[in-house]
Formats: structure tokens, sequence, C-alpha cells
């Protein structure tokens, strides 16, 4: 980690396994401006930065600015770069992301920016509904940042990012976490209550996935939950004990960003990847084994 | 990109004035100000009135919106069928920024029309606002949910089956 930046030395962060990771509002509130640090906002809603956002927050946008246009991937080396420039963000900034629905799309933008390799992300625990809550201060004004000279970085795909042959062959290897709702890890529906249908033919989950829905690391007011409360649900309850590796998956790889966040950073499992072809491709793959019901079900014979 | 250009282009002598004129409007608007467009519509969606926030259970939801949005549609003189006056409501929060944009266009391009009018509105509605580019088509599908329920709701207060 970038030592310019300090790291937040709120209590509650010492007991997770890397709490550099986390910062909280009050951090934010008095750390924001200072050189070397850039405040990230990422949301689902798509105007939410329009109305209002931390002081001198820049925006990225999952759908416009992180995915490819034409394939259905991430930017690559060169259009991270590009997009780096033009945030005026450098290959040295400390980068705090928060954003709507308890960071869940900051933690997607944070994953995403893992791939390419910048170093220090961290995410506000929180998000913008607790800075709000708190009353803290918003801004409508865009900050202008100087284009920087951003590297192109290869994205490492093979590190944080799973794709569906390796999950195949993970069955019965490795632990899988889905993090869906019930209704969606049991085949009831194939997307989230209250959010419309996202096409995946078939309903369930994969074999031996155990369901950890993604919001159980977080309280009432999005903050993530203690080490302790964590390990008891993910180590413990959902039986991943001491796995070297593991993956995680959910539609379409946003929500298990957030649940990567906790088992990489939070937690310190060595090796946790992301599966972001999710359910929208395992759901229409032709042959690939699925399991309907509550229980994780068995590694297919073939 | 084709699809706004497309969009600029298209022929929209099927829509009432009041859409043209908010179509026209997405399209002449730069790319990058376009959202900043839609963040006025946002604001200028007018609250429900009391009777309806009060009640609550007699807006309608509609789920295909990925926030939490109510729609309710009020006939005047349902009997003048096609010609009665069709007048919208709705309810959005305001960490619902996008979907609250999207209700605010269709409250101005609709509130006041006749049923007729209303009930003629095309399903592509959305896919005409040049907003494409800036906001995933699962959104834009919100839209349409939105469109199309205020659709039934106005076929039913006029008595009228339409076969949705």
């Amino acid at each position: 980690m970038s030592t310019a930046i300090p790291a937040d030395t709120t209590a509650k962060f010492a007991d997770y396994a890397d709490g550099s990771r986390l910062v909280s509002t009050e951090w934010v509130a008095e750390h924001a401006g200072e050189p070397g640090l850039v405040i990230v906002e990422s949301d689902e809603d798509v105007l939410l930065y329009e109305t209002g956002h931390i002081p001198g927050a820049v925006k990225v946008d999952w759908h416009t600015e992180l995915n490819d246009t034409v394939t259905r991937d991430y930017v690559d080396g060169e259009g991270f770069a590009a997009l780096m420039s033009a945030k005026g963000i450098s290959r040295e900034d400390t980068i705090v992301f928060y954003g709507d629905k308890s960071n869940w799309w900051a933690a997607y933008a944070l994953w995403v920016f893992s791939l390419f390799g910048h170093e220090d992300v961290r995410l506000m625990d929180g998000g913008r509904s607790k800075w709000q809550a708190e009353e803290r201060e918003l801004s409508t004004e865009k900050p202008r940042r100087e284009p920087t000279e951003y590297p192109v970085i290869d994205r490492d795909d093979s590190t944080l990012r799973a794709f569906l042959l390796e999950v195949r062959d993970s069955l019965g290897k490795r632990p899988l976490i889905d993090v869906r709702s019930p209704e969606e890890y049991s085949g009831e529906r194939t997307h989230m209550p209250a959010y419309p249908e996202e096409g995946a033919l078939r309903g369930g989950h994969i074999p031996t996935a155990a369901s950890v829905p993604w919001a159980k690391a977080a309280n009432e007011d999005g903050t993530f939950k203690s080490a302790e409360e964590l390990k008891a649900i993910y180590t413990d309850e959902a039986g991943l004990g001491t796995a070297d590796e593991v993956i995680a998956y959910c539609r379409i790889g946003e929500r298990s960003s957030h649940t990567w966040f906790v088992l990489q950073h939070l937690l310190g499992y060595t090796s946790v990847r992301n599966y972001d072809g999710s359910w929208t491709e395992w759901g229409n793959v032709v042959g690939v084994p699925i399991v309907t019901g509550s229980e994780a079900g068995e590694v297919p014979s073939r | 990109m084709t699809a706004d250009t497309d969009a600029a282009m298209a022929d929209n002598s099927d829509l009432p004035e009041s859409l043209v004129e908010i179509v026209e409007d997405f399209a002449e608007t730069e790319t990058g100000d376009r959202l900043q467009l839609l963040l006025e519509f946002a604001s200028e969606l007018p609250e429900v009135p009391q009777r309806y926030s009060d009640h609550p259970e007699l807006l309608e939801p509609v789920p295909e919106c990925q926030s939490p949005i109510f729609v309710v549609t009020e006939v005047e003189n349902p009997e003048q069928g096609d010609a009665a006056i069709v007048k919208l409501h709705f309810s959005a929060p305001p960490e619902a920024p996008t979907t609250r944009g999207f209700a605010g266009i269709l409250h101005e391009g609709l509130n006041g029309q006749t049923a007729e009018v209303v009930l003629s509105i095309p399903s592509d509605l959305p896919l005409r606002l040049s907003m494409t580019e800036i906001v995933s088509p699962l959104r834009l599908r919100g839209m349409s949910g939105m469109l199309s329920r205020i659709q039934r709701q106005t076929s039913e207060r006029i008595g009228k089956i339409t076969g949705q």
C-alpha cells in the first residue's frame, strides 16, 4: 500500500485481515482534497452523482465506463488508461470508492480496478447512504482534475477473476459461494426480487455452491459487519474454513464483488475469485449441471 | 453511435407534440449533457397529491424498475372514452433520480393528454430518447414498464379492453 495517505485507525477496522482497505466517513471528511487521494463514486443509479456527491469526488459508471461497449467484458488496458487519465487519476493515487446500495457498485468498481493492479484501493464503510444520513456535505460541482499519464497495464484475468470452464473444473475441489437471494438460489426465480428479468433460461445454482446472500455481510446502515460476525457467517456457517481458493458468483458479478471484498480483504482468504459471468452465463449454457432447491447439491459424476 | 443517430433521424410523427419536443431536446443535447437534462426532469416531477401520499395502496408499483416507483392514472369524465383527459401521478424516492427522470418525462409528455393519445404511444418510446449509450437497457425497460402500466390503467378507467 502507498504510504503517502495514512490508513484509517478506526478500532473496528483493526480486526479485519487488511483493515487498511476500509475508511470511515469521518476519515473521508478529514482527508478529502489531499493530494494523492481520489474519491470515486460508483452507483447503480446513473444520475445519483449528479444530484450531489462528496465534494471533489469523481464519478465512474460501471455500465458506460468499465464495460466494453461491444464484447461482454471489461475495458482493456488501453481503455482503462484512457479512463484513468480522463478522470485525473494517477497510478500511485490512493482511491477511496463509495456508492449507493451498501457499496455494492463501489465494490464492483474496486474489483475492476484491482484487475488492473491499481494498488491502493479502499472502500468508504457505509457508502453514500451513511454519508447522507450523517448530513455531511454534498456538492453538485464537478471537480476539474488535470488529465494524467496513466500507464497501459494489461488486465490480469487470472488472479481475481474466474471463467466458466474454471468454475466447472472447480466443482468439488474449491468452495463456491452463491451470493444471490434465496429465491434465485433455489431456482424459484432467475432475477432479484423487485428487479427486472435479465435473461437466464434456467433457474437454480451451481452444484456445491453455498448460499450466502451478499447483504448478510452488511449492517442495516450499510457498513460491514465486524470481523467476528463475518467469520461466523463465511468461515463457519458457509463452511469455507481454511480454504485456499474460493469463487463467488451472483447474477452478473456485481453483488459478488461485495462478497469478494469481504473474503479477500476483510477475512484474508488467499485466493478469492469473482465469476463475473455468473448466473446470466451459467443459467444459459447448454449442458452445464444445475441444482434446484435449497440444498447445495452433489458434484455431478461426469 | 448509430442508435442515437437513428433516434434523432427517426420519424416521430406517431408521437404527440409534447413528446416530440422531449425526444428532439434529448437528440439535440450533447451526449455528455443528457444526464443533466434527465436530472431536470427528475427535479420537476411533481409530488403526489395528499390523497395518494396518505393512501399509498392506491398507487400501483412498477416492478420492472430497479428502484421503487409507483404510478396512478386518473381519468376525468371516463364516459368520454377516447376523448377523456388523463392525469398522471408518480411517487419515487429522491435516491432514485433516474427513475424519477423517466417518470418526469412521461409526466411532461402525457399528463393532460386525451386517453386516445396516451393509448397511442408506441412501446419503443424509451429507445427514442437518445439514452441507449448512457443508461443501461434494463433501466430503459423500466420506463417501458411505467408506460405499459399507464396505458393499461387508462384502458381500465375508460372501460376499454385492449387485451393487455
